[in-house]
């Protein structure tokens, strides 16, 4: 009776600790592959430039032209500016809101025009975007918090879901265009 | 000691299948990551530079690359600075213009990031610029690094 029972006990490999094993290895591709998101500053490019439909005049005051040469040295409105400075210049130039007659009426039609020479270090230019976008980061966050408390990148994450409109933005709206390229410099 | 003898040469062996599902969804895991994660094998070099106030790009699906820097020649020999999209050299810059309307027809959302060298110039940054134009890919992104 008794033999005959045990003879129907098949044995098993215990399986319950697979599911452990598998999780481990599932963490550990987890853990060492770097699914690196890209990270970079975000530029929306000019469409091509139609012969029989130039671009709308915009006033002279509205455009803030910073030029960087071959050499890498920055040119604000035609005066030689250094690459720290350009923060707070383009802070005063969006901010104005129509107080200084030379800068812009609006920080909404404010537009901050960049050219670049084709010999500029790619290095400079990127800084030089680096301090534009700092200097619009500032102005932001100061309408955020002053409006909602908090940061603007805070503010901006709890808007993802909501579906409401980004106030912030359409107050500060980064005009940054690139200028066109001089014809005729060699390809 | 013969009691278990015995146990072990009447049982029936088999080979348990209860396990087989965990170890499909692992193999479906590994070739899942393996997958998205597919490198193009730069043939420029391509150093990155590094900035502040950047953002993520959330969707990896929209972005496609394009390499500019010099080209490597093996060793630390570089020529002179190319442009690569996928994994070949784009010979003549003009026919980027071809390519990424090509892909822009496939995904219309497409945003171009640009990981260029920290050594290049503006000219070929330029050029390239100029033929994303005309090709309608407007989107574009400097691709940088977060400085420390």
């Amino acid at each position: 009776m008794l033999r005959k029972k045990r003879n129907r006990v098949e044995p098993e490999i215990p399986s319950s600790s697979l599911a452990d094993i598998a999780f481990l290895l599932l963490v550990f591709f987890l853990v060492v592959t770097t699914i690196d998101t890209d990270t970079g500053i975000g530029m929306v490019l000019p469409p091509p430039p139609e012969e029989n439909n130039p671009p709308p005049p915009i006033r002279e005051r509205n455009l803030l032209k910073i030029l960087v040469n071959s050499q890498g040295l920055i040119l604000i409105n035609e005066r030689p500016a250094s690459v720290q400075e350009v923060k707070d210049r383009v802070i005063a130039f969006v901010d104005n809101n129509g107080k200084d007659e030379n800068l812009s009426v609006s920080p909404k039609a404010a537009i901050v025009s960049i050219k670049t020479d084709r010999q500029t270090p790619y290095r400079t230019y990127i800084s030089m975007m680096d301090e534009v976008r700092a200097a619009y980061k500032e102005l932001r966050d100061g309408v955020a918090m002053a409006r909602f408390g908090v940061p603007y990148d805070l503010y901006k994450t709890r808007l993802a879901g909501s579906g409401r409109e980004d106030e912030i933005k359409e107050i500060f709206p980064m005009n940054v265009s690139i200028a066109e390229p001089d014809k005729g410099t060699g390809r | 000691m013969s009691k278990f003898k015995k146990k072990s040469a009447k049982t029936k062996q088999e080979i348990p299948t209860t396990a087989m599902p965990d170890i499909v969804f692992m193999l479906l895991i590994f070739f899942m990551v393996t997958t998205v994660l597919r490198e193009v094998t730069l043939q420029v070099r391509v150093q990155l530079v590094k900035a502040v106030n950047i953002e993520k790009i959330e969707q990896k699906r929209l972005i496609s690359y394009l390499y500019i820097g010099p080209q490597s020649m093996g060793g630390n020999i570089y020529g002179e600075t190319k442009v690569q999209i996928d994994d070949a050299l784009v010979e003549n810059l003009t026919y980027i213009r071809r390519i990424m309307y090509d892909k822009l027809v496939e995904q219309p959302k497409l945003i171009v990031s640009l990981r260029v060298d920290t050594d290049s110039e503006m000219g070929i940054v330029t050029d390239v610029q100029q033929e994303l134009r005309q090709a309608g890919t407007l989107q574009i992104n400097y691709s940088t690094r977060r400085q420390q």
